[in-house]
């Protein structure tokens, strides 16, 4: 793998993680992250979508004209999400029905639209699935983690698993909506403070 | 329901931001300031209570009995894109002054989750007519209100010294967590 | 990358890709939904046979998801589905599939099951739009096990903040008021059908 390419894939994943950096899809972050398990599927239905819209999005590019080049890319992303969204209605009911409202909206997530105007309409399509996959892992580790850390504090589980018993108080602070925006706050200043080395 | 409990539910019991976590990106993105942050919020109001007419119009005239509901996100995000664009193209010929003031944020709209999230929220809501407009204008005015008194937080917040690690998003989230827990106080009523 | 020609935006052009796109994406979509029908409807069914299996807590040797009969209730405003569970042709006990309109995220539907006197033996939220975490607690065994044994009839069927006797779900009052909602509907319809018939 040459060094453009190493780049384009690793890029998401930390130099410009889509969450915790470009602050991108901030929506299904804040509102899916109860759980670990949530964060999870989540993150991969969107790198799905991310994958799926990159290739055909890269792939017709200069077929499209650029005036209604937006319509187009939302009408290609909106049916990758729809396809996601019935797939995971018939073979994973269960996270489907957890994930909710959030599923539909993927299409307007920003990191999408924002990779394919940025850069699958200006790449071949193989760098556009380096820069998909890094972006959707990227995406998929950042809310996996704010899930594994809103879950622990909130419902004092990991990944399902209690670890302080059914009957134990938990800080539920964590699973409502401001535990949403403290952990996310929380994560960011550790990942400036560690990650990228500000005092 | 009735009418006003719709209101009173959606600006502060469920508040469209702060506690269902639509539209936080332009909630974060364009609240350094309160005269922008009226400005997005009153696009946002416009473009929500046209595209639940736009999208009630088309979900039970034409997906339903066509029995295409799966096709419902394509179709609405593509009205709403459209609308978007429309009320652009109108308000430049017919209101300068608004299209000074809105202008910049009708593009913005487009990809903004509250604008669908509500209108596939009022669908599944089964709403009529009248309590879908009235919903999507109560969500609207939740956005306006959360924006603004966060824009109010931030204007403060600018002037602040902060740990070089805090500043902007960290703190920015950590204000809005707060406000959530404000609104939080607001829970009950009505229901 | 090599330079690419892109094509021009006249109308026409603009037009036909628009309308391309716009067909294979109905395309593509019609086709997923072909193949999808049939999974998605055998996952519902089965998580409600499941449900119904569940909730009822009588021997039965029937399959009650094949022998649904529909109830109505008192103000013949909703139609409920009945399903029967039978020992040697006898019905021991029901499962009555309903839904509330108050919950947080809007409809929430539940099976739940009765002895034959009307007493609860338990439920199961089959499907909802809660708060993740929060509302979607409602199945959550600790909450859940407070309904068994109670009678809607005879007991005072309403949380503690309305003055009943039901905990709700912490930070999830709408949500557990929704689930008393929908069982009081099928209480309703079950005694209708029991004493109407």
């Amino acid at each position: 793998m040459d060094k453009t390419s190493f780049n384009n894939l690793t890029r998401g994943i930390i130099r410009e993680n889509p969450t915790f950096v470009m602050l991108l899809g901030m929506c299904p972050t804040l509102g899916v992250t109860t759980s670990a398990v949530n964060g999870l599927g989540m993150g991969i239905a969107t790198l799905f979508v991310l994958i799926l819209s990159n290739i055909a999005i890269s792939a017709v590019k200069s077929l499209i004209p650029d005036m209604v080049r937006i319509p187009c890319y939302i009408v290609i992303i909106a049916s990758f999400v729809t396809v996601v969204d019935l797939l995971m209605a018939a073979y994973l009911p269960a996270l489907h029905a957890r994930l909710g409202i959030f599923i539909p909206l993927i299409v307007v997530n920003c990191i999408i639209l924002g990779r394919a105007e940025a850069f699958a309409s200006k790449n071949n399509i193989i760098q556009s699935i380096y820069d998909a996959v890094g972006m959707g892992i990227g995406f998929t580790l950042s809310l996996t983690l704010l899930g594994t850390v809103r879950e622990m504090l909130g419902s004092g589980s990991f990944f399902g698993w209690s670890f302080v018993g059914e009957e134990a108080d938990t800080l539920l602070l964590f699973i409502m909506p401001p535990g949403a925006f403290l952990a996310l706050a929380g994560l960011i200043m550790l990942f400036n403070k560690f990650i990228k080395g500000e005092k | 329901m009735s009418y006003l409990m719709i209101f009173i539910a959606a600006i502060f019991v469920n508040n469209i931001v702060l506690s269902q976590f639509l539209g936080i990106c332009p909630f974060l993105g364009v609240s350094k300031k309160i005269s922008t942050a009226l400005g997005m919020g009153f696009a946002v109001m416009f473009v929500m209570t046209l595209s639940s007419i736009a999208t009630y119009i088309i979900y039970h005239g034409l997906l339903l009995p066509n029995d295409l509901v799966f096709m419902t996100t394509v179709v609405f995000i593509l009205v709403i894109a459209a609308l978007v664009q429309m009320v652009e193209i109108i308000m430049k010929k017919v209101a300068p002054p608004l299209y000074q003031a809105l202008g910049i944020f009708l593009p913005l709209i487009t990809t903004n989750c509250a604008v669908l999230g509500i209108a596939i929220l009022s669908i599944q809501k089964e709403l009529n007519l009248l309590q879908s407009v009235c919903y999507n204008l109560a969500n609207a005015t939740g956005f306006t209100l959360a924006i603004v008194i966060f824009a109010g937080i931030r204007e403060r917040l600018a002037q602040t010294r902060l740990p070089k690690a805090v500043q902007g998003t960290p703190i920015a989230l950590i204000t809005a967590g707060l406000l959530s827990m404000a609104f939080m106080g607001f829970a009950g009523i009505g229901n | 990358m090599t330079k690419q020609k892109k094509m021009p935006s006249t109308l026409a052009n603009m037009v036909i890709v628009l309308v391309i796109v716009a067909g294979l994406s109905a395309l593509v979509l019609g086709f997923v939904h072909q193949i999808t029908l049939k999974p998605i409807k055998e996952a519902k069914n089965a998580k409600e046979l499941e449900a119904i299996t569940d909730v009822i807590y009588t021997e039965f040797d029937n399959n009650p998801f094949e022998e649904k009969t529909i109830i109505t209730t008192p103000d013949n405003r909703y139609k409920l589905r009945l399903y029967p569970a039978r020992k040697d042709g006898k019905i021991t006990s029901v499962a009555i599939k309903t839904f509330s309109n108050k919950a947080f995220g809007g409809k929430m539907e539940l099976i739940v099951g009765f002895f034959l006197d009307g007493t609860i033996s338990g439920y199961k939220v089959i499907q909802h739009s809660e708060t993740p975490g929060l509302g979607s607690k409602v199945n959550d065994r600790k909450f859940h096990d407070q309904f068994q044994g109670i009678n809607p009839g005879k007991n005072i069927f309403k949380v503690k903040q309305d003055g009943g006797e039901i905990d709700a779900v912490t930070a999830a009052t709408i949500s557990s008021r929704a689930v008393i909602d929908a069982i009081q509907r099928a209480f309703n319809a079950y005694s209708k059908f029991n004493t109407g018939n």
